[in-house]
C-alpha cells in the first residue's frame, strides 16, 4: 500500500485515504489562451516513466490537496509537500538529484 | 509453414511429434525496414499482418522489448465485445468483433474464439437509462444487443443473486455473439502469420530513439543498434507516452495498473460474461475451470505492472453480494497490467507531428477486444495515409473538443 505524508495535518496516509489528482504543476490557461495551450493544460501529460510530480487529496482526512514528489518505475516516494508552489522545495530536488544522477528541476518532463 | 490440421495432428502422432516447425522465426534484424513497428502486443501484430495480407508490405518488423504478448495481451481477461455508445467506436469494435468470429480459420491458429455471452449488469437506474440509451444506439449501428430483465440474467446465469440488498440486479445489455478468446493464442497465431509472409518478429529490442531528418522519421535507434525505416508505428499501450516523448511530443494518455485474478479451478457454473460495473468487478470462467475476474485501475500513474491490494479486496468483496457461491473460492493468482488511459476513454489512432510515425495507443483497459479491428485500421492509415474507421480517433481531437465519449461504456475496466 502506498503510503503519503500529508504535510498539511502530519498524518501518515494510506492509499485508500487519498485521491489521486494527476501532474502537478501545470500551467492553468484562462482567456486569450490558444487552443494549443489549453490542449497542453487539459489533456497532454508527461506520465513519465520515472519522477513524478503529482497532486493528492487527503480526501478521508483534512481533506487538502497536497503534492508529492513519486517515480514511477519504483514506486519510491521522493516527498511531499503543500501544493500552494510553482516547484518542489530545495531538499526534495536535491534528494531526487542524489539518487538519479543527472536529473535536474528543469526536465522534470 | 506447415499448416496446421486434424490431418497434422494424425501425422505427428504416428512420429512421435517430430515434425512440427517452430510456429515463428526467431530473427536478427536487418539494416533497413519498409515499416517498423514497435511493440509485439496484439495491436501491433495484427498491425504488421493486415499491412502484409491487405496491401502486400511484407518488408516489416515487429519490434518488442520483452517477450511476444508479454505485454497487456498476455495479461487481460479477454471479453471481447462490442457494444459501445458511439458511432466511430461501434464501427471499429464491431470490425474487430466481426473478424474474431472467423480468425482462427484465417490465421490457421486456434484463438479458441467463444461467442457465449456477455451481460452488462444495471444495478442502478442510472445504469438501466444508460444501457437502454447503449441498445438503442446498437440497434441504429447495426451491432446486436439487447436489452434484457431481471428474469433473463438470471435464467443466463443461474449463479447470481439477482436480489442483492445493496445493488440489486435491475436487468441488463446483453451481446450474445459477446465472448472470449485465448489472448496468448492471437499473438501467436498473428506472429506466426506475419513471419510466413517474410516478416520479422524481434523479441529483446527496446526502441530507445527515434531518429529524425527534416521532421521525417528514417529510423530508429534500439538495444540491437540502429534500424532505418520509412514509415514507423507506435503501439506499445502502457509506453506510449514514453516512446512519445523519444520522437519528441506528448499524448494525452496516463498509465495506470490495471489488475486481474483467478481462483482455483471448480465445475463448469458459468456460461456467460458477467460485468457489474456499478461495483467494478466482471467475471467469466476459463476452459481449465478458474473464475476470471478483473476490476477497476489504480488512480496514480504507475509503471511497475503491479497493483494495489486494496483493489483485489474490493473487487471481490463487490463481486460475493452478486455471486454468493464464489465466497468460498480460493483464489490462485494476482497479476497487473500497465494500462494508457485517455480523458474520453477512447483510443488514438493517428499520425503524429514527425511524419511517417503512426500512433496506435490509448486502448486502456479494453483493448483487447479490438486487436482485429485496430490492426486492420492502423495498416490502413499508415499504408494509405488514410483509413474511415480511424478518422475520429485522430490524436488531435481533443484539442478540437470532438471526443468520442465511452465513459459509460467503458464504465469499468475491462
Ligand atoms: C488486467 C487487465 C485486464 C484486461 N481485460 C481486458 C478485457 O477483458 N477485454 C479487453 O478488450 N481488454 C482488456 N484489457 C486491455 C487489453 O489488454 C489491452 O488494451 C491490449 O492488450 C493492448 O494491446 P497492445 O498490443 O496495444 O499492447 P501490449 O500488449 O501491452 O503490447 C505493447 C508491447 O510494446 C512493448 N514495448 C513497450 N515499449 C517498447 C519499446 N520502447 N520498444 C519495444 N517494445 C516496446 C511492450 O513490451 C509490449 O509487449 C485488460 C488489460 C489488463 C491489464
Ligand atoms: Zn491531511
Amino acid at each position: 500500500m502506498l503510503i503519503l505524508h500529508c504535510p498539511y495535518c502530519g498524518v501518515d496516509a494510506d492509499e485508500t485515504d487519498l485521491h489521486a489528482g494527476g501532474q502537478a504543476h501545470l500551467k492553468r490557461e484562462g482567456p486569450g489562451s490558444s487552443d494549443e495551450d489549453f490542449e497542453d493544460y487539459l489533456f497532454l501529460r508527461a506520465n513519465p516513466k520515472g519522477v513524478h510530480f503529482e497532486r493528492w487529496r487527503h480526501v478521508y482526512g483534512c481533506g487538502k490537496w497536497f503534492h508529492a514528489a513519486r517515480c514511477t518505475a519504483t514506486l519510491q516516494v521522493f516527498g511531499t509537500y503543500p501544493a500552494q508552489t510553482l516547484e518542489p522545495p530545495q531538499d526534495i530536488k536535491d534528494k531526487i538529484a542524489d539518487a538519479r544522477p543527472g536529473w535536474s528541476w528543469g526536465d522534470k518532463e | 509453414m506447415k499448416r496446421y490440421s486434424a490431418f497434422a495432428i494424425a501425422r505427428e502422432a504416428m512420429r512421435q511429434h517430430t515434425g512440427w516447425d517452430r510456429a515463428w522465426a526467431k530473427r536478427e534484424p536487418k539494416m533497413k525496414y519498409d515499416v517498423i513497428i514497435v511493440g509485439a502486443g496484439g495491436h501491433g501484430l495484427a498491425t504488421a499482418y493486415y499491412l502484409g495480407k491487405n496491401f502486400g508490405i511484407t518488408n516489416v518488423a515487429i519490434l518488442e522489448k520483452g517477450w511476444l504478448g508479454g505485454g497487456n495481451t498476455g495479461r487481460n481477461t479477454t471479453i471481447i465485445r462490442s457494444n459501445y455508445l458511439q458511432d466511430p467506436s461501434a464501427a471499429i469494435y464491431e470490425k474487430a468483433r466481426s473478424l474474431y468470429e472467423t480468425m482462427s480459420q484465417d490465421l490457421n491458429y486456434n484463438v479458441m474464439f467463444s461467442p457465449r455471452g456477455v451481460i452488462m449488469l444495471a444495478q442502478t437506474q442510472h445504469e438501466i437509462r444508460g444501457y437502454q440509451r447503449t441498445a438503442q444506439a446498437n440497434a441504429l449501428q447495426g451491432v446486436k444487443t439487447e436489452w434484457i430483465g431481471p428474469q433473463r440474467v438470471k435464467e443466463l446465469c443461474p449463479i447470481m443473486n439477482i436480489d442483492g440488498p445493496r445493488y440489486p440486479v435491475l436487468g441488463g445489455l446483453y451481446q450474445e455473439r459477446g465472448g472470449t478468446a485465448r489472448h496468448d493464442a492471437v499473438a501467436w497465431g498473428y506472429a506466426r502469420a506475419c513471419s510466413d509472409m517474410g516478416m520479422d518478429v524481434i523479441q529483446k529490442c527496446e526502441v530507445t530513439g527515434v531518429r529524425q531528418e527534416n521532421g521525417k522519421v528514417v529510423g530508429v535507434d534500439t538495444s540491437k543498434g540502429p534500424i532505418d525505416c520509412d514509415k514507423l508505428g507506435m503501439v506499445v499501450a502502457g509506453h506510449a507516452s514514453v516512446l512519445a516523448q523519444k520522437a519528441g511530443f506528448r499524448l494525452p494518455i496516463e498509465s495506470v495498473a490495471l489488475q486481474a485474478l483467478v481462483s482455483e479451478p471448480i465445475k463448469p457454473c458459468m456460461d456467460v460474461v458477467v460485468m457489474a460495473n456499478t461495483v467494478h468487478g466482471y467475471m467469466s470462467q476459463s476452459d481449465k475451470g478458474e473464475m476470471v475476474i478483473g476490476g477497476g485501475t489504480d488512480g496514480f500513474n504507475n509503471y511497475t505492472q503491479r497493483g494495489s491490494f486494496h483493489h483485489i479486496e474490493e473487487t471481490v468483496r463487490a463481486l460475493v453480494e452478486t455471486f454468493p457461491m464464489i465466497s468460498r473460492l480460493k483464489m490462485l493468482r494476482q497479476w497487473g497490467g500497465i494500462v494508457d488511459v485517455t480523458g474520453d476513454r477512447s483510443p488514438i489512432l493517428s499520425k503524429t507531428p514527425v511524419e511517417g510515425v503512426f500512433v496506435n495507443c490509448g486502448w486502456g483497459t479494453g483493448g483487447f477486444k479490438a486487436i482485429p479491428g485496430s490492426g486492420w485500421a492502423m495498416a490502413e492509415l499508415m499504408a494509405k495515409g488514410q483509413s474511415p474507421l480511424t478518422d475520429e480517433f485522430s490524436m488531435y481531437r481533443f484539442r478540437e473538443g470532438k471526443f468520442i465519449d465511452e465513459s459509460v461504456a467503458a464504465g469499468v475496466a475491462h
